[in-house]
C-alpha cells in the first residue's frame, strides 16, 4: 500500500435550510485504504459523500481529490419504474461501452452472473446491490464510494457483501469510502472508522473507535464482539430501516 | 392522392417520427405535466411571433425554453411541489396568450386551428419546417440518446461518471420546445402531449429495451396519424381530435395484440 492520497478534506461545513449538516469536518483517504463513515440518521454522511463527489456545493473548507482520480460509485439505492424496459446488461453499458467479457467479469465477481439479462426491476435488493457494485468496477475505479452498500440486505447477505468490498480492494488495489449503518458488521472490514455527527465525533482504528467516549456517547456501550458477530443496539420499521435513537452527544 | 392530403400525411408522420422517441423519454422521466406545460405556453409564442413580425415557430420555440428555464429556477426556490408549479405556469401561459391574441385586433387568427390543430392546412412551408426540424431533433436525440438514458435511469449516478447533466437535460427541453413548435400545425396546442404520451406508453408493452420503445412509439404515432387521417376524411371528423383517438385506440387495444401475439407463437 502505498501513501498516495486519494481525497484530502479540510473544515468542510455546510448548511441546508438554515441548519448546519457539516461543521468543519476533516478527513483524509489514501490509497488501497478502506474508510467507513458511520454515525446516526441526519449526521451529514450522505451529505459528506455528495460534496466529496460534487453532487453538492460546500459553504467552506476544502475538497482536493487526487488528480484523474477516477471514482466508481454506488449509490444508495436504485429503482427503476417499470415503464422503462432495461436489462441488467443494458444498464451495465450505460456509462460506457465494454465487451461481453468485461461485463461477465464484473457480474462473475460480484456473483451475480447469472443476472445479465433479468430486467432491472425484477431483482431483489441484494442482487440489485451487486449489480450496482459491478457497474462501479466496470470503471476501473482508483476510488469506490459506496452509500450504504449492505442497504435493504439481510444478515447473511450483509456479511458477505463487506467481504465481497475487501476482496475488490485487494484485487484492484483502489480506495474505498463507504457509509454504514451497522457498526459492528462494519467493523471487521474496514481499516479506518470515521464517527460523524455533524463533525467528526471520533476517528480510528475501529478497536479504538469502538472504547472513544464519544463513540460511546453516541451509540452507547460496544461490548467487545468476536468479528462478524452482530448484536442490535437499535430498531427497525416495517421497510428494514434503522430508527435512529439518539443516546444524546455532547457536542450535538 | 390530393395534394393537400399527401402534406397532411408528410406532416403527421414527420411529427409522429420524432414525438415517439422523444415521447419515450416523457414517459420515462414522467414529464408528462411538464409537457402540457410547455405546450399551453405555444400559444404565447405564437402571439409573439405575430407581435415582433418573427416566424411564429421561432416564437413558440423561444417561449418554450423561456418557460423551462423560469421553472428550473422556480423549482430551487418554491416550496411547492411540482406539479403545482406546472399548474400555475401551464394555465397563466395558456391565459396570457389568450389575451395577447385578443389584443391584436387587426389580426384574424383562428383560435380553434391552434388549439386543436388543422393538419388539412399544411402548406409548402409549413412541411418544410416540420420535416426539417424532424431530421434535426431526431440527430439530436439520436446523438444524446446515451447520456439521456443514464441521467433517466439515475441522475447522480450519471453526474459522477461524467455525464455532462445540465446540457443534457437542456438539449432535452430544446428537443421538446421544437416538437411543440411543429406538432402545433397537427394536432393543436391542447392535445400535443397526447402525440408523446400515448404511442410511447403503447409500445410499453411490446418493448423489450428501450430502443425498441422509441421505435415503436414512433411506429405507433405513424400508424395513429394515418388512420386519424383516414377517419377524418372517411366521416369528417376534426383531423387532430381523429388522431388522437386513434392513438388512444390503439393504446387501449395493445392487451389484445400482444393476446393474439401469444397465441399466434404458441
Amino acid at each position: 500500500m502505498d501513501n498516495k492520497v486519494l481525497i484530502e478534506a479540510k473544515a468542510i461545513c455546510l448548511a441546508l435550510d438554515g441548519k448546519q449538516i457539516l461543521d468543519h469536518v476533516d478527513f483524509r483517504l489514501h490509497k488501497g485504504e478502506i474508510v467507513t463513515l458511520i454515525g446516526p440518521n441526519g449526521a451529514g454522511k450522505s451529505t459528506l459523500v455528495r460534496v466529496i463527489l460534487g453532487l453538492i456545493k460546500h459553504d467552506s473548507g476544502d475538497v482536493r481529490l487526487a488528480p484523474k482520480l477516477r471514482i466508481g460509485y454506488m449509490p444508495q439505492r436504485l429503482t427503476i419504474d417499470p415503464v422503462l424496459p432495461l436489462t441488467v446488461r443494458r444498464f451495465l453499458t450505460l456509462a460506457q461501452r465494454c465487451s461481453n467479457t468485461e461485463l461477465i467479469e464484473a457480474l462473475t465477481e460480484v456473483g451475480a452472473e447469472q443476472l445479465l439479462d433479468s430486467a432491472m426491476q425484477t431483482l431483489s435488493g441484494g442482487e440489485s446491490q451487486r449489480v450496482l457494485l459491478a457497474r462501479a468496477i466496470l470503471r476501473k475505479p482508483d476510488l469506490l464510494i459506496l452509500d450504504e452498500p449492505v442497504q435493504g440486505v439481510d444478515i447473511t447477505g450483509q456479511e458477505e457483501l463487506y467481504r465481497l468490498i475487501s476482496t475488490i480492494r485487494k484485487r484492484h488495489g483502489c480506495g474505498i469510502l463507504m457509509i454504514s449503518h451497522d457498526l459492528h458488521l462494519v467493523m471487521s472490514a474496514t481499516d479506518q472508522v470515521l464517527c460523524l455527527n455533524r463533525h467528526v465525533c471520533c476517528s480510528g482504528h475501529p478497536d479504538k473507535v469502538r472504547i472513544d467516549p464519544n463513540y460511546v456517547a453516541l451509540f452507547g456501550q460496544t461490548p467487545v464482539l468476536m468479528p462478524y458477530s452482530h448484536q442490535h443496539d437499535h430498531s427497525h420499521n416495517a421497510h428494514g430501516d434503522i430508527i435512529a435513537e439518539h443516546k444524546g452527544c455532547q457536542h450535538g | 392522392m390530393d395534394d393537400f392530403l399527401l402534406r397532411a400525411l408528410l406532416a403527421g408522420i414527420g411529427v409522429a417520427l420524432v414525438a415517439g422517441p422523444l415521447g419515450a423519454f416523457v414517459v420515462w422521466r414522467k414529464m408528462a405535466y411538464f409537457g402540457d406545460t410547455l405546450a399551453h405556453a405555444a400559444l404565447l409564442g405564437v402571439a409573439l411571433g405575430f407581435l415582433l413580425g418573427i416566424n411564429t415557430n421561432l416564437g413558440v420555440v423561444v417561449v418554450c425554453i423561456l418557460l423551462a428555464l423560469l421553472l428550473v429556477a422556480m423549482q430551487q426556490k418554491q416550496r411547492l411541489a411540482n406539479d403545482t408549479l406546472l399548474g400555475i405556469l401551464s394555465h397563466s401561459t395558456l391565459s396570457l396568450g389568450l389575451i395577447a391574441l385578443a389584443f391584436m385586433e387587426t389580426l384574424r387568427i383562428d383560435l380553434m386551428s391552434y388549439l386543436f390543430g388543422d393538419i388539412l392546412a399544411v402548406s409548402n412551408i409549413d412541411l418544410y419546417w416540420i420535416i426539417g426540424c424532424a431530421v434535426l431533433s431526431l440527430t439530436v436525440l439520436i446523438i444524446i440518446w446515451r447520456p439521456l438514458l443514464a441521467i433517466t435511469v439515475h441522475e447522480e449516478l450519471a453526474y459522477v461518471e461524467g455525464v455532462p447533466v445540465t446540457w443534457v437535460k437542456l438539449a432535452l427541453m430544446l428537443l421538446i420546445a421544437i416538437v411543440i413548435a411543429v406538432a402545433m400545425k397537427v394536432v393543436g396546442i391542447l392535445l400535443i402531449t397526447s402525440l408523446l404520451i400515448i404511442p410511447a406508453a403503447t409500445a410499453r408493452s411490446f418493448a423489450r429495451n428501450p430502443e425498441q420503445m422509441a421505435i415503436f412509439a414512433a411506429v405507433i404515432g405513424c400508424i395513429a396519424v394515418s388512420s386519424g387521417l383516414f377517419a377524418s376524411l372517411e366521416w369528417d371528423l376534426p383531423a387532430g381530435p381523429a388522431i388522437v383517438v386513434s392513438a388512444a385506440i390503439l393504446f387501449f387495444s395493445a392487451p389484445w395484440w400482444l393476446k393474439l401475439k401469444r397465441v399466434c407463437t404458441d
